[in-house]
């Protein structure tokens, strides 16, 4: 369900063996992208989850360290010690944790991955600065190893929710693609493809709801997460139209920040559901 | 898939690229060469293919694209040419009033002042220059002279400014609580086996962001330019600043004030403001700044300066509610006002009187020596 120049990306990104960089507001199936890319190529989607402080023990690779203690123990009770066999037996793949960067590029995989590295904007300057030199080559050099290099390069997927500016040199090396949030008949048939238990018509209404909420001046915009969770949760409550009274009850499935809710509940929310119920009408 | 033609597109693209330049899309050679490249894998004779060929590999912001595809629409012709680079909103007229206002003072020497960030407090470091401003220091912005605001925005030059620090939650080396396993297991093969010192890891210390948001509508129309120097000092000084202006809409101007000479800089931000020196509306402005860029700036626990005199022509309750939220998503909010000093001056408007339960500290910014005690209290900040 992706527009042209997604389509494009996506295209090149495989072809050109780029990573693809994915820009847009939170909640508009960035995300969702990488798994739809991963199950249309039948492989592994492997993520790895950005926050600040993320370092090459939880990103890369991380080597056991309470087993080679013991090991050295072990080793120590045997007598066996001899500096270079200690060396090579501690370092060696069986203590050696694979970490999703890591996964991604390891030369033994069998099947092919993709590669997703969400809410690049949360990891802090170090880590993009170590993600440069992964992703131009990718390949990594391990201390005591040696290089590991990706037998065939992942599809690499980054996406930003812009909570900063994610650095331009890391971006150079990608291909940028910006996401809008979707129209209204596109996001009628994630909505559709997402929570099929619902009614038709209450799809219908709630997507040209969540559509003219975001035209109204809100802090926080709901995303189409937040419109395929509306659908479910009214659904759950059996309603098969949005009336009034449902938005009232569920307005806090779809408005997550307390002054959105105060500006929007009571006559405003019946106006914004007036011009939806309108628009849906004239589908008919 | 048609084969490209080399050399008649080629000289087209290099003519693409240059005029991406000119609009201000930095363009590398090296990104030509990939877009050719790429180029070869898609249908030619489709634009939109070529179109978002091009567009994935050249734009790397968001803030660009409407600029591609202007540029792109009038190289390579089509039905939505507008014609000719993307032009500035504001028109010329304006444009030299507002190069009046600010002056044109020469700050070209301003770099024998900024020497170093040695760590020197900054009240040692402002004190020779500034016993040379004598009588300036305390001369309030409104009345200076050009030559006076050319004498004090190179003064302003030489202030360092810091914020406070932050413990972010990336651990490195140090003295620390955090032992450091592999450090110690690879140093231990060293001694048979034997841990002997265990090396730790500590949380890494980095400077706050700074943020601010002047105010530059009529009633601060005297101050704006000093003020604006001041803006251009922090921002050359510290490497996380970002500057708003705003009257009653609310524009960025940091790219504008990094972008180079101190002069060039400032007329750039006269180009990009729309509302110079119009009336306040410091509440909606601020829900502007929440709305459009608080996710985006407001990381990493600002210390956030807000430059007003207070004179707001919006509702106070809107500003209290705007400010509050303000203060909720930074560290700490400053509050400078030209105001504080002048005879009989006590902040009793009704946006102020709103606004104050929230600001943790309220300062004046009317004099040079002001700016000196400002940094001062920044730099003291944890």
């Amino acid at each position: 369900m992706a527009d042209r120049g997604l389509a494009v990306s996506l295209f090149l990104a495989l072809r050109l063996k780029r990573p693809l960089f994915l820009e847009g507001e939170a909640g508009v199936g960035k995300t969702s992208l990488a798994a739809a890319a991963a199950a249309a190529l039948g492989a592994d989607l492997i993520r790895l989850q950005c926050y600040e402080g993320l370092d090459v023990g939880h990103a890369l690779y991380e080597w056991d360290y309470p087993r080679q203690l013991l090991e050295l123990r072990i080793l120590d009770a045997t007598e066996a010690i001899d500096r270079a066999s200690v060396h090579r037996e501690l370092y060696s793949d069986r203590f050696l944790i694979k970490r999703p960067l890591l996964q991604a590029i390891d030369p033994e995989r069998t099947r092919s991955a993709v590669l997703l590295i969400d809410e690049i904007d949360r990891a802090d300057a170090e880590f993009e600065g170590f993600l440069l030199e992964l992703l131009s080559e990718f390949q990594v050099t391990i201390p005591e190893l040696g290089t590991v290099k990706a037998a065939e390069p992942p599809l690499v997927i980054l996406t930003s929710n812009r909570t900063r500016e994610v650095h331009d040199a890391l971006k150079r090396r990608c291909l940028y693609q910006w996401i809008e949030y979707p129209t209204f008949e596109t996001e009628l048939d994630i909505v559709r493809a997402r929570a099929p238990e619902a009614s038709a018509r209450l799809a219908e209404q709630v997507t040209a709801m969540v559509q003219e909420l975001r035209r109204a001046d809100l802090y926080k915009v709901p995303g189409v997460s937040e419109t395929i969770d509306w659908v479910t949760a009214l659904a759950a409550l059996e309603r098969t139209t949005l009336d009034a009274e449902a938005v009232d009850e569920t307005l806090g499935v779809v408005l997550k920040a307390k002054e959105d809710v105060a500006a929007i509940r009571g006559r405003r929310s019946t106006e914004i559901l007036d011009r939806a119920l309108v628009r849906t009408a004239s589908r008919e | 898939m048609i084969e490209p033609d080399p050399p008649p597109i080629i000289s087209n693209l290099l003519g693409f690229g240059r005029c991406l330049r000119r609009a201000g899309i930095d363009v590398h050679p090296g990104r030509l060469l990939d877009v050719i490249d790429a180029l070869g894998h898609v249908n030619l004779g489709a634009r939109a293919e070529v179109y978002h060929t091009c567009r994935a590999l050249l734009v790397h912001r968001h803030e660009q694209l409407d600029t591609f595809d202007q540029v792109f629409a009038s190289f390579w012709g089509g039905r939505d040419a507008s014609g000719g680079a993307p032009s500035w909103s504001a028109d010329s007229r304006e444009e030299i009033e507002i190069a009046q206002l600010i002056g044109s003072p020469d700050l070209e020497n301003s770099a024998t002042n900024a020497d170093a960030d040695d760590g020197t407090p900054v009240a040692e470091r402002a004190v020779p220059t500034w016993s040379e401003l004598g009588v300036l220091a305390d001369k309030d912005f409104s009345a200076f002279t050009p030559a006076e605001i050319a004498e004090g925005a190179k003064a302003l030059a030489g202030l360092v400014w810091s914020p406070g620090e932050r413990r972010t939650r990336r651990w490195v080396a140090g003295h620390g609580p955090r032992i450091d396993l592999r450090r110690a297991i690879s140093d231990s093969l060293r001694t048979e086996g034997d841990v002997v010192a265990l090396r730790r890891r500590t949380r890494r210390i980095r400077p706050r962001p700074l943020i601010l948001l002047c105010d530059v509508s009529r009633s601060m129309e005297r101050y704006s330019r000093m003020l604006l120097h001041f803006a251009r000092a922090v921002t050359d000084r510290h490497r996380r600043v970002e500057v708003f202006v705003f009257s009653t809409r609310l524009t960025r101007i940091t790219r504008q004030l990094r972008s180079g000479r101190a002069d060039a800089a400032l007329v750039a931000v006269s180009r990009a403001v729309p509302d110079w020196s119009g009336g306040t509306r410091i509440g909606a402005a601020i829900r502007e700044f929440h709305q459009q860029w608080g996710r985006r700036v407001t990381g990493g626990g600002p210390v956030v300066l807000l430059i007003s005199d207070g004179w707001d022509c919006g509702d106070p309750i809107e500003l209290s509610t705007q400010i509050a939220r303000l203060q909720r998503s930074c560290h700490r909010l400053v509050w400078l006002s030209p105001m504080i000093g002048t005879a009989d001056y006590a902040p009793l408007t009704r946006g102020l009187q709103a606004a104050l339960p929230f600001v943790d500290d309220f300062l004046a910014a009317r004099t040079l020596n002001n700016l000196v005690d400002l940094a001062v209290h920044l730099n003291a900040l944890g």
